[in-house]
């Protein structure tokens, strides 16, 4: 196993809900539809989905509610067993697990935080911080400490010894957090981890969150039904519909070239400009050399507006990651996504 | 989709005719029946089974039982139960609360003691009120000179409550585990909780000896199936994402099931407590028909020997601990964790039990010093039971009161009870049946018609008719007379807060007293006779019903109750076309328990003297006729579920009808 394996890979994975799902899948002929599997009297929860999660990297999982996507994370984890397909967790077939093996998995690599914060009501914000540690067996001295560094980490100090109760929505969604990373788990799960709070309080939340990221550095699959939060905060987008997943790729991929009708109507109200980096409009030099200084290919077009406006050159190079010029953008493409002319 | 919903109207109207058909019909024959018999041509078997056609079930029952008891070796596992672990928990407990000569030799504790730990308890589960009423409650039941024989009464309580509860928690978690399991208890349940007090109390007594054991046992087997229910309740509601948390974190089925589940369901679990203490008070009181000594017991002879004064103090006794500790275990149910500061010392965290046991002993150590307050002797008490019992006969020879009660009671018997009761006993046993199934048909459907056939026809053949009829007749005419008093007061108390909430906390308070503290005013009113016993069935079922009738007002949704007002109704018509409709599954709810809580207390009637199946169970109580005994029960209990299954089937079909449930 090295850094290029996936840290999940899930291979056509199906997941029915109804009497036997089992047989029902084996016997079924290929190519049935959505509808076509719930007038046979099953949910198709998720259907025939290949996805990945590279080390490192943030998976956001997008749909609108029944769309499968909390589904398809659950699979991930086995908190469902799959009907068909295999997920595969850092090489390791989960289903092929015994209930032991997979309860250790969980114990030493999996990290979940979930909507309605699945907080115990009857532990204090340090107890339910501890408890992840406590099922392995930690002794109370250092599950203790690692608690207070993890309430400490989101920002909760002094709260230790309330319970979950006498907490508002979004220190409540802290502690889930804090807890999910007790473990220091490799993949860390969020299951729509700021639905349940307003909106401002969602804002802040999400900061907290990149940050916290920016530290750990960890792969998470994170569901979400909200396309902005999706924009902004994923490295991939996928997103589903009816148990399938209707397209999967970079934010700026999916914001310019929607794959299908579907995703064309969730990126249709989207300001382009906010989305798409330079490197997404960002064409090969094939051995031009552009003039002038390049622009950063991680900016947004919106952050280069200004610069864009006042630039005379037709062809503007753009740099790649080590600050090197990487490849070449026309203006006017970036002004058309400017203006929305596109 | 059109052609669909025709279609499905189509089918509709043919099974409302072939309802109707058959209802038709049903009644049809009731009457034809019933009017051959009017006109005498009726042929002697049809008016009711003849003495061949009954199998000798009790008999048979016997033989099952004496089986079961001998051949098979089961009295040998119970009488070691009664004799072993049961019986050392209850004389230790006897030891401890009155001075039992046995195992630890430690008691009696002092009453102060106890007194004083209990209003620190209640101190801490509720503030100044519950501390006094915890502590009030000791302290009375010691200076009205009854400390023996409560304690009696709560040394029995203190062991049967915990295992009631590990036994009901235990079955709960398996029911809730185990699908199959759960189908197998669900109707074993819905029987115990409809048989006769009666009826447990005899196998308890041949299989666990008379006195204590047996009274616990039938306390124990009394109080176990609504723990059973709110544990599995409680479980099946624990939200999915603290499941998938509980997964998550790493748990083994173990640590799922007692970090997470059972800690998650606590309210539910404290409320099975509360219903489980309240359950074994009343049986506990209830086990003075099989010779258990303690304030029931005392009731009863004072009962007997119509000695209200002393009746209405053990009454007041008996009352005061059924709230304490309904009211001490529901503040335990809402009381929520406190969380302490960083730092906060051991004995600041535990300050209350330091407290308790602080109390508890200075107390213990003051009663080594001053007898009186170790014990209250007998001639030290402040008991006025002459005193009491002079002024209730007084008050009840004042002519104004004297002569309501006499007319009452004449008018009641001779133009009501009487005639009601003969006309129902009148009534050939297969048209009595028809007229059962068809009220079940029209009510419940196909399903409640067919238990009723099946239950009424066992009645029928367990040769004890006319004794279940006179059973049905108290119950239907005291619970009819209950709902024209109850759900007219209900209504009335809905219209405001206020009143909502008095009439509801006096329903509640009403409901936790032992069904026996009802017969006490009846008796003092009426005397020993029917239209008593009519009187303590119809408050004991008024309870129910007026609480459910208050709640299903109050819960009609507000935005319904302002669209009626905004399409300018009248209050009346906003109460008869607006709330009442919604209300009514709720109220019918309340009617099932009223019914449920009539067969309960008719039973218990028998006390006063009654010709019904409780009088021939508490005879059955005297000898061991242990088949008799069983087939009676089973006659309330199977009546009793005909009528549950049919209103309750009702209620369901309605409230999914109006999109409540």
């Amino acid at each position: 196993m090295n850094d290029a394996t996936p840290v999940i890979a899930a291979k056509n994975v199906w997941k029915l809900f109804g009497p036997q799902p089992e047989k029902y899948l084996a016997g079924m002929e290929p190519g049935r539809s959505f509808e076509d599997i719930r007038a046979d009297g099953y949910i198709a929860g998720v259907k025939d989905v290949s996805i990945s999660l590279t080390r490192g990297e943030m998976l956001v999982i997008m749909g609108l509610s029944g769309s499968g996507k909390s589904t398809l994370v659950r699979c991930f984890s086995r908190l469902h067993d799959i009907t068909g397909g295999t997920v595969e967790v850092e090489g390791q077939n989960i289903m092929a697990l015994t209930e032991r093996e997979l309860i250790d998995l969980r114990r030493s690599k999996m990290g979940m935080v979930f909507q309605s914060f699945g907080l115990l009501p009857h532990r204090t914000v340090l107890e339910n911080v501890a408890f992840p540690l406590e099922m392995r067996g930690q002794d109370r001295h250092t599950r203790r400490e690692r608690a207070l560094e993890m309430i400490r980490l989101v920002g909760l100090d002094g709260r230790e010894e309330y319970f979950p109760r006498e907490l508002s929505g979004g220190q409540q969604q802290r502690v889930g957090i804090a807890r999910s990373l007790a473990i220091e788990p490799d993949i860390w799960f969020l299951d729509e981890p700021f639905s349940a709070l307003d909106p401002l309080i969602r804002r802040e939340m999400q900061d907290e969150f990149l940050r916290l990221q920016g530290m750990l550095g960890k792969s998470i699959a994170f569901i979400t039904h909200d396309f902005d939060e999706a924009l902004r905060l994923a490295d991939r987008i996928a997103i589903m519909r009816n148990g399938a997943v209707e397209q999967c790729d970079t934010p700026d991929k999916i914001v310019l070239n929607p794959a299908t009708e579907y995703v064309f109507k969730f990126t249709e109200d989207i300001d382009k400009a906010r989305v798409v980096r330079a490197r997404g409009l960002m064409q090969p030099l094939n051995g031009a050399s552009p003039e002038g200084a390049p622009v950063d290919g991680m900016a947004t077009i919106q952050a280069l507006a200004r610069d864009l406006v006042n630039d005379p050159r037709e062809v503007i190079p753009v740099a790649g990651q080590d600050g090197a010029v990487a490849g070449q953008m026309k203006r006017q493409a970036a002004l058309d996504i400017l203006l929305g002319t596109r | 989709m059109a052609v669909a919903s025709t279609d499905y109207a189509v089918q509709k109207t043919v099974e409302l005719s072939l309802r109707n058909r058959v209802l038709w019909a049903m009644l049809g024959t009731a009457l034809l029946l019933m009017l051959c018999r009017a006109l005498g041509i009726l042929p002697e078997w049809l008016i009711r089974l003849p003495e061949w056609a009954i199998p000798p079930s009790d008999i048979w029952l016997d033989a099952a039982f004496s089986f079961v008891q001998n051949d098979l070796g089961l009295i040998h596992v119970t009488r070691f139960v009664a004799e072993g672990p049961l019986e050392f928990l209850l004389d230790a407990t006897a030891n401890l609360l009155y001075g039992k000569r046995r195992w630890p030799d430690l008691g009696p504790i002092p009453w102060t003691a106890i007194a004083a730990a209990a209003a620190v308890i209640g101190y801490y589960l509720g503030g100044w009120r519950m501390s006094l009423l915890a502590g009030g409650t000791f302290v009375w039941t010691a200076l009205i000179g009854q400390w023996e024989i409560a304690m009696q009464t709560m040394s029995v309580l203190t062991v049967a409550a915990p295992i009631a509860f590990l036994t009901g928690l235990g079955l709960g978690i398996l029911a809730w585990k185990y699908a199959w399991f759960d189908k197998a208890i669900k109707p074993v349940l819905s029987v115990l909780q409809t048989l006769p007090f009666f009826t447990y109390l005899l196998p308890a007594v041949i299989f666990f000896k008379v006195g204590p054991t047996a009274g616990a046992v039938a306390t124990i087997v009394y109080a176990i199936p609504p723990m059973i229910l709110m544990t599995t309740l409680g479980l099946k509601k624990v939200s999915t994402e603290v499941v998938e948390a509980g997964h998550m974190s790493g748990c083994t089925r173990w640590q799922m099931l007692t970090r997470v589940y059972i800690p998650t369901a606590r309210t539910e679990i404290l409320v099975g407590v509360n219903q489980v203490i309240m359950l074994c008070l009343a049986m506990v009181v209830l086990t003075a028909f099989i010779g258990m000594p303690g304030l029931g017991a005392k009731l009863l002879a004072m009962m007997g020997s119509f000695k209200l004064g002393r009746s209405f103090e053990i009454g007041v006794t008996i009352v005061l601990l059924a709230i304490m500790l309904d009211r001490l275990s529901k503040a335990w149910v809402v009381k929520q964790p406190e969380h302490f500061e960083r730092g906060t010392p051991w004995w600041q965290r535990h300050i209350f039990l330091l407290f308790t046991i602080g109390a508890f002993a200075v107390f213990v150590a003051l009663a080594q010093v001053i007898q009186v307050f170790s014990e209250i002797g007998r001639t030290q008490h402040f008991s006025r039971g002459k005193e009491i019992d002079g002024i209730i006969k007084a008050a009840l020879d004042i002519d104004m009161v004297q002569a309501t009660t006499e007319w009452l009671r004449w008018f009641l018997n001779v133009n009501v009870l009487i005639p009601f009761r003969n006309s129902m006993l009148w009534v050939p046993t297969p048209a009595f049946i028809l007229l059962v199934v068809a009220f079940a048909y029209w009510l419940g459907g196909r399903r409640p018609a067919l238990y009723a056939t099946v239950f009424f026809t066992i009645v029928a053949f367990s040769g004890w008719w006319d004794r279940s009829v006179i059973t049905l007749y108290t119950v239907i005419s005291a619970v009819i007379m209950a709902t024209l008093i109850g759900i007219p007061l209900g209504i009335f108390a809905a219209r405001s807060e206020k009143w909502s909430r008095r009439i509801l906390l006096a329903c509640d308070t009403a409901q936790t007293f032992p069904s026996f503290i009802y017969l006490i005013p009846a008796i003092m009113l009426f005397g020993v006779n029917d239209v008593a016993v009519v009187f303590s069935i119809l408050i004991f079922s008024m309870v129910p019903l007026t609480r459910y009738t208050i709640e299903g007002l109050r819960t009609v949704p507000p935005e319904m109750t302002e669209a009626a007002d905004m399409s300018g109704a009248s209050r009346r018509q906003k109460l008869l076309s607006v709330q009442l409709p919604l209300a009514l599954p709720t109220m019918a709810v309340g009617f099932n328990q009223a019914i449920m809580f009539a067969f309960f207390m008719v039973i218990i009637a028998a006390f006063i003297g009654t010709q019904d199946l409780g009088q021939e169970l508490q005879r059955t109580l005297a000898g061991t006729e242990l088949g008799k005994n069983f087939v009676l029960g089973m006659n309330v209990s199977l009546m009793a579920l005909t009528f549950d299954l049919t209103i309750l089937s009702w209620a369901e079909k309605r409230k999914k009808a109006l999109g409540l449930a």
